[in-house]
């Protein structure tokens, strides 16, 4: 099989594009993906500041490389959860690509540890206030990237969410008919309120495959081993399924999550945008003054059930 | 020939020479989760593989 575009050996073959690629077009087309999702989206411009949530797996160091390869000023963070090996491999593989591609670039790598400042790792802080541990670790690692984004002064915080991802929680979403969280699924979200970063996910338009392809061919040592707390999850038996559907109709998951954002788009010229919500609901909370809904936001909640004694 | 799997890791023998979807297929695998790696050069799901080779089949798939 060869190049759709120079003709020499392929590498992959990209079915929902009617394409193969060897590896140099291959990262012409990553390229190309990620530069018309900032473009398309308005996410950020070359002279702003932009703080990469990285996890030490392929989406995420994969979002950090093809950022300062196309010339924009990425800088990352990386929240150690406290997950026993599993975090030190995970910041072992961070550390690495840090010091050896962002560094020489110019890129600077923070670091939280979750242990330091909520006092155990994620699995002792879910047991302590009895929720599942990767609602647990969703709500400290999104407080953790935006204050740090508020705190350093980025202009706005990028996440290595893909297309599958995307594409699975829209399932779940409509499958739950959760329309309360359909606003939320757009590739940028506004800094709507005072105290919260923008967020913004370059990768919605390329596959997890993909992904996984452009950090082997460029030589991007990432932890493959699924994170142990995500056994069992319900979004991988949801991607598992748009797997399915994918490989006997290729383009199902950029027909399904595209189609979406493509209503969204023509909703949002109605007279209540995303933004004016926001600012109708949230306020900044009572400890912390970050932006929520309640009188205290719920990572302050979350930290005050860890640090109650429990009764037996 | 030699065939490495993760989630768990562990190594099988499919007899050769097959194309790689086929390898796949055998494993019960689906194209779309999973890239097929002969020594550390990506192949296509055409590509012909053979009992001398080292192949990983590395799965794509995260998150929680």
């Amino acid at each position: 099989m060869n190049c759709t575009k120079c003709k020499t050996k392929a590498v992959i073959k990209l079915p929902r594009h009617h394409a193969a690629f060897c590896k140099g077009c291959f990262n012409g087309f990553v390229h190309d993906q990620v530069a018309k999702a900032i473009k398309s989206q308005k996410m950020f411009g070359k002279d702003q500041r932009i703080l990469v949530a990285v996890s030490g797996g392929k989406d995420s160091l994969a979002l950090w490389d093809i950022l300062l390869k196309l010339g924009y000023k990425a800088d990352a963070l990386y929240v150690n959860l406290g997950i026993g090996g599993y975090s030190d491999r995970s910041y072992d593989k961070v550390r690495l690509f840090a010091d050896s591609v962002a560094a020489p670039l110019g890129a600077t790598l923070h670091t939280h540890k979750v242990e330091q400042e909520e006092g155990s790792g994620i699995r002792e802080l879910a047991q302590l206030v009895h929720r599942p541990t990767c609602s647990t670790c969703g709500t400290i690692k999104r407080y953790q990237f935006n204050r740090a984004a508020i705190e350093h002064e980025y202009d706005v915080m990028a996440t290595g969410h893909n297309l599958d991802d995307e594409a699975a929680r829209l399932l779940g979403n409509v499958l739950h008919w959760q329309e309360e969280y359909l606003d939320k699924q757009g590739p940028s979200l506004p800094a709507s309120v005072e105290g919260f970063a923008k967020k913004v996910k370059p990768l919605y338009r390329l596959t997890e495959r993909e992904l996984a392809a452009y950090c082997v061919l460029n030589m991007i040592d990432y932890i493959v081993d699924e994170c142990p707390m995500a056994q069992g999850a319900r979004s991988l038996l949801y991607k598992e399924v748009l797997n399915r559907l994918e490989t006997e109709s290729p383009g199902t998951k950029q027909t399904f999550y595209w189609g979406f954002l493509e209503k969204q788009s023509k909703k949002e010229s109605a007279p209540t945008t995303m933004a004016e919500k926001d600012q109708a609901l949230l306020h900044p909370c009572r400890i912390c003054k970050q932006p929520t809904t309640s009188e205290v936001c719920s990572y302050c909640k979350l930290m005050a059930r860890a640090k109650t004694p429990t009764t037996l | 020939m030699q065939v490495q799997l993760s989630h768990p890791a562990r190594t099988v023998e499919i007899k050769g020479p097959k194309r790689a979807k086929d390898v796949l297929r055998e494993l019960s695998l689906v194209v779309e989760a999973h890239l097929v790696i002969r020594g550390d050069e990506l192949v296509t799901e055409d590509e012909m593989l053979f009992d001398k080779d080292q192949i990983e089949i590395r799965p794509v798939i995260s998150g929680g």
